[in-house]
């Protein structure tokens, strides 16, 4: 079988399994597998360009994703004048004052004449006095901020704007960071890298769920403006009223598949842009460069090639991805749930997504993105009823089948390691590998 | 005079009882973390959930038996129960040394490989803890709560300040020095133990002398599974157990490990104090001690915290990324087992 012929066959049986959860469940829950599917292979294709392309392992998806989920708040959040009135001038102060002490220690770091371990220490205490001086700063203003309408706000807004702006915020916050990260981090060995990164996507979360005044914390930020329209409204207009008479549907049910379909409308736009430009990188001279200094990182640079800077730029260009993907998550949640964000969900399920599906093969992101999710949600009806099937021998109320039944959500955790180990052990390249050269 | 004694007692009290408690739970954490890394050569990112599926056999086997009425007088029951869980904990690494990782290691595969391996494990046990016991707190902890009573240690010394030692806080410290010296003894004194060193320090001069390198990699599955089973038990007894505290639990177990030296035993037990004593030191509200220590009726406005306790487990990760950094062999480098 030739492997387009093979891709066509994976990706219709992938839509079938979609339309069948439509027909079996219904279509709305098939919907909403989908527009998750669709930000998941996203998030894939990112870690795929850091990982497939280049052989970085990121372990820290969950801090660019939630950075990204940051973005879609400051973007689109209607700003608290009240807020800014009472600290704001005061907190960008502080703000500046903070990105000011990183310059100096850097600086210092660069510029003070002498030995490594002088010049680290020195940049230590400049950051130290920097980080001092920004807390007296700060802290007054996040006080006064933090107390203005707690319940409601309490923390300085956003612009405003709609959100679809946000998503290139995302990639652009999940960018910055991630050069920040890169230019200390990548230099480490590989699993070093990983454990770094992993540490890292903490600190990332703990900032974002304890900063009150930047984006509420734990209290959560609910009631994002939509950049489709509103279910409530839909069943107002005539067209919705006419087509649920017309297909015999519910017009409630209705209006939510139109807006579903609307998310996934501009998901698949976005995706394919995304993987235009991936495949457009990967095919160009720059992808084979990338290629080459993965498959040997000396060759690569004896023939010239900057290892640290091309290992940068890639890792900033896959984080960027995950920044995307991460604000349209929260833009379809409507929500930001900084405590939402587990390493298990965010980081780890990505890398089976990219593993499953073929590292260093884009069209395997996608659909290790898609197939992992189904998965990772449909392993729990699936899972409750092979259960009910196999105790169905027991009484109705036996403890043991009633507490298989209750934690039968937990198999999927189970589900995802033993796929990941099977395409580990008897197909480590995924379901579409990485074309030959 | 008995200012100095109140602030010591302050800071016993909040920072070294918890310290030493927190620092002897990583250690042994790091211990385990460390022996994989040392004889195989990877990072072991299943570790904390094969420290929770420990604790989870053990807590089974505690409910048994206080159902069967058997405890374990003032001590916790959970320590009769240990043993079964350090067992089972044993047979689950052996298992999935010979299924799984006994593969890669014919492959002589890479270590990113290896950690994508472990993360699958990660996923199979935390799905399988889950489903066994359920997401809930568990808290199994018998027996006598208190070693020495805050009121108690009042009327004792005629202090204002009170130091409470839980049992469990107690037991911790105790077993921990125990599994440390047996480690160590084992390490420095028996022949299997020095193979194992040999093996650690350079594989193939290990194997032209004679030394079989499947059971040395038994052994440091049959260490590192009943470390990790102690482990996870006496965190478990000491602070609840919650299945999805232990992931969170990898990473200051990485950075113990790392802050030490990975591969270094010595190091992992010095990195897991240092990781629990920064934690507590620097969100520690000093504002007491210093009224006690400063002459007069002063006291401090604020709480003279150098963070707020909310970025506590945020510590460990930034010692871990500044070690990594500054010094990746750290602090013991050039040492291994």
């Amino acid at each position: 079988m030739s492997t387009n012929l093979r891709n066509i066959l994976l990706f219709t049986i992938m839509g079938a399994l979609l339309v069948a959860v439509g027909v079996i469940q219904s279509a709305n829950v098939a919907l909403a597998i989908l527009n998750l599917c669709l930000i998941s292979a996203i998030m894939t294709l990112g870690v795929n360009i850091q990982w497939g392309y280049a052989g970085l392992f990121n372990a820290g998806v969950m801090g660019f994703a939630a950075l990204g989920g940051l973005a879609a708040v400051l973007v689109s959040f209607p700003p608290v004048p009240e807020a800014w009135a009472v600290g704001g001038s005061r907190a960008m102060l502080g703000a500046v004052t903070g990105a000011l002490s990183i310059v100096l220690a850097i600086l210092a770091f660069k510029m003070i004449p002498g030995g490594r371990r002088l010049r680290g220490w020195a940049a230590a205490a400049v950051a130290l006095s920097g980080v001092v001086l920004m807390r007296f700063i700060l802290d007054p203003a996040v006080e006064a901020i933090e107390a203005v309408e707690p319940a409601r706000t309490g923390f300085l807004g956003g612009l405003g704007l709609p959100i679809v702006f946000s998503w290139i915020a995302g990639g652009a916050f999940a960018a910055l960071a991630a050069w920040g990260i890169g230019k200390i981090a990548l230099g480490l060995r590989s699993d070093y890298l990983a454990i770094a990164t992993l540490g890292i996507s903490e600190i990332i979360v703990y900032f974002l769920k304890n900063e009150d005044w930047l984006a509420r914390g734990v209290k959560n930020v609910n009631g994002l403006p939509r950049p489709v329209p509103y279910e409530i409204e839909l069943q107002k207009t005539l067209w919705v009223q006419e087509l649920a008479a017309k297909l015999d549907f519910n017009v409630i049910e209705l209006s939510s598949i139109i807006v579903k379909l609307s998310y996934a409308g501009l998901f698949i736009v976005v995706l394919a842009i995304v993987f235009w430009l991936s495949e457009r990188a990967l095919k160009s001279p720059w992808g084979r460069m990338m290629r080459a200094i993965r498959d040997n990182e000396i060759a690569a640079s004896a023939m010239g090639k900057d290892v640290t800077w091309r290992h940068l730029q890639v890792f900033v260009l896959g984080s960027a991805v995950i920044g995307l993907a991460g604000a349209m998550l929260t833009t379809l949640d409507g929500i930001f749930t900084p405590a939402s964000y587990q390493p298990l969900r965010f980081t780890f399920l990505i890398w089976v997504m990219v593993i499953v599906g073929g590292s260093g093969n884009n069209l395997g992101s996608i659909l290790g993105g898609f197939a992992i999710w189904f998965f990772w949600i449909e392993a729990e009806p699936i899972g409750l009823a092979v259960i009910e099937l196999l105790t169905s021998g027991m009484g109705e109320d036996h403890a043991l089948r009633l507490h298989l039944i209750e934690n039968a959500a937990h198999t999927r955790l189970a589900t995802m390691g033993v796929v990941l180990l099977m395409v580990l052990r008897f197909s480590p390249r995924g379901l579409i590998p990485e074309r030959g050269k | 005079m008995t200012d100095i004694l109140n602030a010591l007692v302050l800071l016993a009290n909040f920072v070294l009882v918890p310290g030493l408690t927190y620092g002897s739970q990583l250690a042994l954490g790091a211990l385990g973390v460390t022996m994989i890394y040392a004889v195989l050569r990877f990072s072991n990112f299943g570790h904390g959930e094969t420290m929770s599926f420990g604790a989870m056999i053990t807590i089974l086997t505690t409910w048994w038996l206080q159902e069967k009425g058997i405890t374990f007088g003032v001590l916790p029951t959970a320590l009769l129960a240990l043993p079964v869980g350090i067992i089972a904990t044993v047979v689950m690494c052996l298992l999935f040394d010979r299924v799984v990782y006994r593969y890669y290691r014919r492959e002589k595969a890479n270590p990113v490989t290896y950690l994508i391996v472990s993360v699958g494990i990660l996923f199979i046990l935390s799905g399988l803890v889950r489903f066994i016991i359920g997401p809930q707190d568990r808290v199994f902890a018998d027996g006598e709560r208190f070693i020495m009573k805050a009121r108690a240690f009042k009327q004792m010394t005629g202090l204002d300040q009170g130091l409470a030692i839980k049992t469990t806080q107690g037991v911790t410290v105790v077993t921990a020095i125990v599994i440390v010296a047996l480690i160590f003894w084992f390490l420095n004194r028996t022949r299997t133990g020095k193979s194992m060193r040999a093996y650690s320090d350079n594989e193939d001069l290990a194997l032209l002398s004679g030394i079989n390198p499947a059971k040395v990699v038994a052994i440091t599955w049959v260490i590192t599974g009943a470390l990790a089973a102690i482990a996870g038990t006496l965190y478990g007894l000491d602070k609840g157990y919650k299945p999805f505290t232990y992931l969170g639990l990898v990473l200051p177990i990485f950075a113990s490990a790392i802050v030490g030296g990975v591969g270094n035993p010595l190091g992992a037990i010095a990195g897991g104090f240092v990781v629990a004593f920064s934690e507590l030191l620097l969100t520690f509200a000093y504002k007491r001690v210093i009224a006690y220590l400063t002459p007069g009726d002063w006291i401090p406005e604020g709480l003279v915290q150098l963070l707020s306790t909310d970025y506590k487990l945020a510590v460990s990760f930034v010692i871990l990324v500044i070690v990594l950094l500054v010094k990746p062999t750290g602090i013991f480098s050039g040492k291994t087992l």
